[in-house]
C-alpha cells in the first residue's frame, strides 16, 4: 500500500504556502463541469460543500439526518481554538503548533498540524463574518478561555454553545447555496458504499431512510466527513445515530484506517446512572477552568462533599501536574480519576464518579459570574442529575467521546483510493494519539472552509474523468451488494435486538480495549468479538420491512459494521506496544503511571489494509518525521 | 414506577393514524423519556412488533432533532427542556402520558412520531445567512460589536431548530423560529446588507410552506425549549415593516 503523504518540500512555515502555488487550478468557468459529492453535514462537510459550491463546482450533499443542522459537531460546548494572540499572552502559530503536536503525544504528521494552525486565525474571521456571536468583551472585541493543554487563552466560545453556533453559520453557508441551487441538499439518506472504478472513486450508493430505495450517485470525487466511530464503546458523549458505516464500508472498498485505536476519553462526563442509559453527557472541559477536581483522601468516605474537611481532600491533578492542574490533557485527567477510583477513592453510588467543585470559584468570584461563564451546562447537569451544582459539587466521570483515529489521508486530505477524500474527525491526521480540547472545531473547520477547497481543485485538474452514468456496472454491483446486505439482514429472524448486540459488543470494548489496555486483555476482546458477530448474524431481529422507515433495520445496518471494525481497533491496539496520549498500553508505564511511548519503534502511523471479514488486516506504516520539533517526553507537571 | 403511555402510532403520511396504549411497568425516575420508550422498543421488538418511530439524536438537548407532544405540550411539561432531556421524575407513579408527533400544517407526519420539518430548512435557504463567501472575511477584531448587541445576538441564535414553537402554536405559525434568525442577523453589523431583503424573503418562503400568523397566543415561547423570547417576533414585525417601507 502506497502511504505518500505527499508533504511539500520546503521549511515548515513555507510548505503550505508553497503548495498552495504549485496545485493545479480549474478554470472558473470549468468548475461547473465537475461534480464533488459530500458525505456528513457536521462542520467539516457543511463547510466543504458550502465552499465548493461557492467556488462553482457542482455538490450533492447528504445526512441521513431530517435537516443539515442536526449534525453532532452541534453538541460541541466548549469552544475553538485559534492562534489570534487577542490576549497578548504569548500565543503563535508556532505554539498552536507545537501544544497540538505535543498534546497528541508526537503521533501526528508535522506538517499537516503546522497548516491547522496556520489557518486557524482564517477560521475566526470566517465565522465572524458569518454573524457567529462569539462572546466578547465590553470593548466590542472578542473574548478568550483556556482549555486544556494550553497556557495561554485562545479558544474562542460562544456560551456553551460553540459547536452549534459554529455548526449553524456553516449550514446557513450551505443553505443559502441551496437556495442558489448550486448544492442539491439529500436528507434521510445513508451511504451504502462507495463505487471505485478504474482506480478512482467516483461515486456512493445510499439508502433512503424513508423509503428503503437503494440509490447510486456518480461524481468526479467524493469527501467522507461522517464523524468519528465513538460510538463502538456502546456508551459515549456521541449522538444516538453516530456511527463507522461509512469510513469502515470506505476501508472495505481500499481506503487505509489509520490509527484506530486512538480513541479519547473525555475526562467530564455525567457518570452512567443505570442499565437504561443511552448515552453519557459531557460536561464541558471549560468547566475546568473554575471547578477543583477532587476525591476523598480515604477510601470508601460516604460522607457528603461539604462533610469532607479541605484537609481530607485530595485534589489530584492539583497535585500531580502542578503547573496545567486541572487543566491537563484529556487522557492524563482521564486516566487520573480511574486510577482513584480504582483505589476505591470514587464517589458516587457505583463508586466511578470524581468531584468537579465550584464552591472555591463562587466565592471569589460570585455566583453571577459562573452562572454567566457555565449556566447552561449547570442547568443541564441538574435536569439530568436533579442536583444543584452551585450547591453540591458535580460528579463526573471519564466517558469515550472522540477518535482520533479515522481513515488515513495524505496531505491533500485524500485517502488512498484516489479521488476519496475525508474530512474532520473522519481523517486521522492532526491530533496523533490524543486530541487537546477546542481543537476538534477548528480541525473540521480548517478542513471544510481552507484546505479541502483548495486541495481538490487539484486533485479535479490532473485526474480528467470518463464521462458514466449509475448503469454502470460496478454502480449497478454495489447496489446489489446494499440490497443483499439489507435483504441478509431483514431475513435473520433470530431473538436478539441490533441495539442488545451493540451493548454486548460495547462492554468488550470498554473493558479491554477502554481507558487502559493490556495484552491479555485485547487478545481477550480479539477472542470476542468475532463470537459476538457470529451470533449476530445468527441471531438477530429485525421488525418490519425495508420499503418503510425502520430504525431497527438503520440500526442493526451500523451494529453491522462496529462488530467488524471493533476487531481492527482490537487488532491495532495490540500491536501498538507503547503508551501514547490516549492509548495506554498497561504493560508500558513509568513508575508514576504516566504513558511511556516508545519512539523507535512506533514513531508511524500503522494504516490498515482490509483482507476480509474476520482475517487480521495488514498494517502499513508510515515514518512520522519530526523535523522541527525534538521528540520529548510529553510532561505537564 | 408504572407509567401508562398512549402513544399515535402512523405507518405512513398515508395511514390514517390511531392511539394504541402500551404499559411501561419498570421505569426508573432517572431514565430520560426517550430512555423510557427504547426499553418499549426492544420490548416491542422481541414480541416481533414494530417499535415506535421517533427523532431523537444527541440526547443533550442541542441538536432539535426531538420532537413529540407529550401530554399536548410540544417537549412535555417541563420548562426550557427538550423531549431528550425531560426525565421521568417529573411524572408521577400511576400516570397515563399521551405522546403523539409535532403538530402543525407544515410538519407532514412521515411516521409515528416523525415529522418531515424540510419547511425549516427552506426558511434559512431564503435568506438565514449573510451572503459572505470563504476567505473574503476581514480580520475578526476589525468590527467591534458591543456585548450588548452580541448577548442579543446570541440569546436569538440559541434556537435549535426543533419545530416546537409551531407544533405548539394554535396558527401553526412559524414566527418565532424565523424571528430568531431575522433577529440575530439584524442585531449585527454582519447581518445589514442584506437585512430587508432577508426580512421580506424569509417571511415569504414562511407563509409559502403553509405556516399560519401570529395572533399573540404566546404559546411559541412557553414550548420554547430555549426560551427564546416573543420580543424578537415584535422586532421581526419592525424589520419586516421597514423593509417594506423603505425597500431598496
Amino acid at each position: 500500500m502506497n502511504l505518500d503523504a505527499k508533504v511539500p518540500s520546503g521549511a515548515l512555515k513555507d510548505k503550505w504556502d508553497n503548495h498552495r502555488f504549485e496545485m493545479k487550478l480549474i478554470n472558473p468557468a470549468n468548475k461547473r463541469k465537475y461534480k464533488i459529492i459530500v458525505v456528513g453535514t457536521g462542520l467539516a462537510g457543511a463547510s466543504a460543500a458550502a465552499s465548493f459550491a461557492e467556488l462553482g463546482y457542482n455538490v450533492e450533499a447528504f445526512t441521513y439526518n431530517d435537516s443539515p443542522r442536526r449534525a453532532h459537531s452541534i453538541a460541541a460546548q466548549g469552544g475553538i481554538n485559534a492562534a489570534k494572540n487577542y490576549q497578548n499572552d504569548g500565543d503563535s502559530i508556532w505554539r498552536l503548533f507545537y501544544d497540538t503536536v505535543k498534546g497528541g503525544d508526537f503521533r501526528s504528521r508535522e506538517a499537516n498540524v503546522h497548516r491547522l494552525a496556520q489557518v486557524s486565525a482564517n477560521i475566526i474571521d470566517q465565522c465572524v463574518a458569518q454573524g457567529v456571536p462569539f462572546a466578547r468583551e465590553y470593548g466590542g472585541l472578542l473574548d478568550n478561555r483556556s482549555f486544556g493543554g494550553a497556557q495561554v487563552s485562545r479558544t474562542f466560545y460562544a456560551r456553551g454553545q460553540t459547536g452549534q453556533q459554529l455548526l449553524l453559520g456553516a449550514y446557513s453557508a450551505l443553505m443559502r447555496q441551496v437556495g442558489l441551487n448550486a448544492v442539491k441538499m439529500h436528507v434521510r439518506k445513508e451511504m451504502m458504499d462507495i463505487v471505485v472504478i478504474d482506480g478512482r472513486c467516483r461515486g456512493i450508493v445510499t439508502r433512503d431512510l424513508v423509503t428503503g430505495k437503494i440509490e447510486s450517485h456518480v461524481a468526479d470525487a467524493v469527501c467522507l466527513a461522517t464523524g468519528g466511530y465513538a460510538n463502538v464503546f456502546y456508551l459515549s458523549t456521541n449522538a444516538q445515530a453516530c456511527n463507522v458505516t461509512s469510513t469502515y464500508r470506505a476501508y472495505k472498498k481500499g481506503a487505509a484506517f489509520a490509527n484506530p485505536c486512538f480513541t479519547q476519553i473525555h475526562p467530564t462526563c455525567i457518570p452512567v446512572s443505570g442499565d437504561h442509559q443511552s448515552k453519557l453527557t459531557l460536561m464541558s472541559e471549560s468547566l475546568r477552568n473554575d471547578g477543583r477536581i477532587w476525591v476523598p483522601k480515604n477510601q470508601g468516605d460516604k460522607r457528603k462533599p461539604a462533610d469532607i474537611p479541605e484537609e481530607e481532600r485530595d485534589y489530584y491533578l492539583e497535585r500531580k501536574y502542578p503547573s496545567f492542574g486541572n487543566l491537563s490533557p484529556r487522557d492524563i485527567s482521564s486516566r487520573s480519576a480511574k486510577q482513584v477510583c480504582d483505589e476505591g477513592r470514587g464517589i458516587s453510588a457505583t463508586g466511578y464518579g470524581v468531584y468537579l467543585d465550584f464552591a472555591e470559584s463562587i466565592g471569589r468570584l460570585g455566583k453571577h459570574v459562573i452562572e454567566e461563564r457555565y449556566g447552561n451546562l449547570f442547568e443541564m447537569y441538574e435536569r439530568i442529575t436533579d442536583e444543584n451544582p452551585y450547591e453540591t459539587p458535580m460528579m463526573i466521570y471519564p466517558a469515550a467521546h472522540y477518535t482520533m483515529g479515522g481513515l488515513w489521508v495524505d496531505y491533500n486530505l485524500m485517502s488512498t483510493v484516489p479521488g476519496l477524500h475525508v474530512l474532520g474527525e473522519a481523517n486521522f491526521s492532526d491530533h496523533g494519539a490524543n486530541r487537546l480540547g477546542a481543537s476538534a472545531l477548528m480541525q473540521g473547520l480548517a478542513d471544510g472552509y481552507f484546505v479541502i477547497p483548495y486541495t481538490i481543485g487539484n486533485y479535479l485538474a490532473q485526474n480528467k474523468t470518463d464521462k458514466i452514468g449509475t448503469d454502470h456496472e460496478e454502480f449497478k454491483k454495489a447496489e446489489a451488494e446494499s440490497t443483499d446486505k439489507i435483504t441478509k439482514l431483514m431475513n435473520i429472524k433470530g431473538k436478539k435486538t441490533p441495539n442488545a448486540f451493540h451493548r454486548e459488543l460495547g462492554k468488550v470494548m470498554w473493558d479491554n480495549v477502554g481507558m487502559g489496555r493490556n495484552e491479555a486483555g485485547l487478545k481477550k476482546a480479539l477472542v470476542e468479538i468475532p463470537k459476538i458477530r457470529e451470533e449476530f448474524w445468527n441471531n438477530l431481529t429485525v421488525t418490519g420491512t425495508n420499503e418503510n422507515l425502520n430504525t431497527v433495520l438503520e440500526k442493526a445496518n451500523r451494529v453491522a459494521d462496529f462488530l467488524e471494525f471493533a476487531e481492527v481497533l482490537a487488532h491495532d491496539a495490540l500491536e501498538r506496544d507503547e503508551s501514547c496520549g490516549a492509548h495506554f498500553r498497561e504493560e508500558h508505564q513509568f513508575p508514576d503511571g504516566e504513558a511511556m511511548r516508545n519512539d523507535e519503534k512506533f514513531a508511524h502511523v500503522a494504516a490498515w489494509e482490509y483482507t476480509g471479514v474476520g482475517n487480521k488486516p495488514i498494517r502499513n506504516t508510515e515514518p512520522l518525521v519530526y523535523e522541527n520539533i525534538h521528540l520529548a517526553v510529553r510532561s505537564y507537571k | 414506577m408504572k407509567i401508562k403511555l398512549i402513544v399515535w402510532r402512523q405507518n405512513s403520511p398515508t395511514d390514517k393514524g390511531r392511539f394504541e396504549t402500551y404499559n411501561c411497568d419498570e421505569v426508573s425516575p432517572d431514565m430520560s423519556f426517550l430512555e423510557m420508550l427504547d426499553i418499549l422498543n426492544e420490548k416491542l421488538i422481541l414480541q416481533g412488533q414494530e417499535p415506535i418511530a421517533f427523532d431523537h439524536d444527541c440526547r443533550e438537548g442541542i441538536c432539535g432533532a426531538c420532537s413529540c407532544t407529550i401530554n399536548g405540550v410540544p417537549h412535555g411539561p417541563e420548562k426550557a427542556t427538550t423531549t431528550c432531556q425531560l426525565h421521568m421524575r417529573k411524572f408521577k407513579d400511576g400516570d397515563s402520558i399521551y405522546v403523539e408527533p409535532f403538530r402543525a400544517k407544515a410538519f407532514p407526519v412521515i411516521r409515528d412520531l416523525i415529522v418531515d420539518r424540510g419547511a425549516y430548512d427552506r426558511i434559512i435557504a431564503a435568506g438565514g445567512f449573510v451572503s459572505v463567501n470563504t476567505g473574503g472575511a476581514q480580520d475578526a477584531n476589525a468590527l467591534p460589536i458591543s456585548k450588548h448587541y452580541a448577548d442579543l445576538a446570541m440569546d436569538a441564535a440559541a434556537c435549535i431548530g426543533c419545530g416546537a414553537c409551531a407544533a405548539a402554536c394554535p396558527n401553526g405559525a412559524a414566527m418565532l423560529f424565523t424571528a430568531a434568525k431575522i433577529s440575530q442577523l439584524a442585531f449585527l453589523p454582519q447581518g445589514q446588507p442584506e437585512r430587508k431583503k432577508r426580512a421580506i424573503a424569509m417571511i415569504k418562503q414562511m407563509e409559502e410552506e403553509g405556516f399560519g400568523a401570529c395572533t399573540n397566543y404566546y404559546e411559541c415561547e412557553a414550548a420554547c425549549p430555549k426560551e427564546i423570547s416573543v420580543r424578537f417576533i415584535a422586532k421581526m414585525n419592525r424589520e419586516y415593516m421597514m423593509a417594506r417601507m423603505f425597500s431598496e
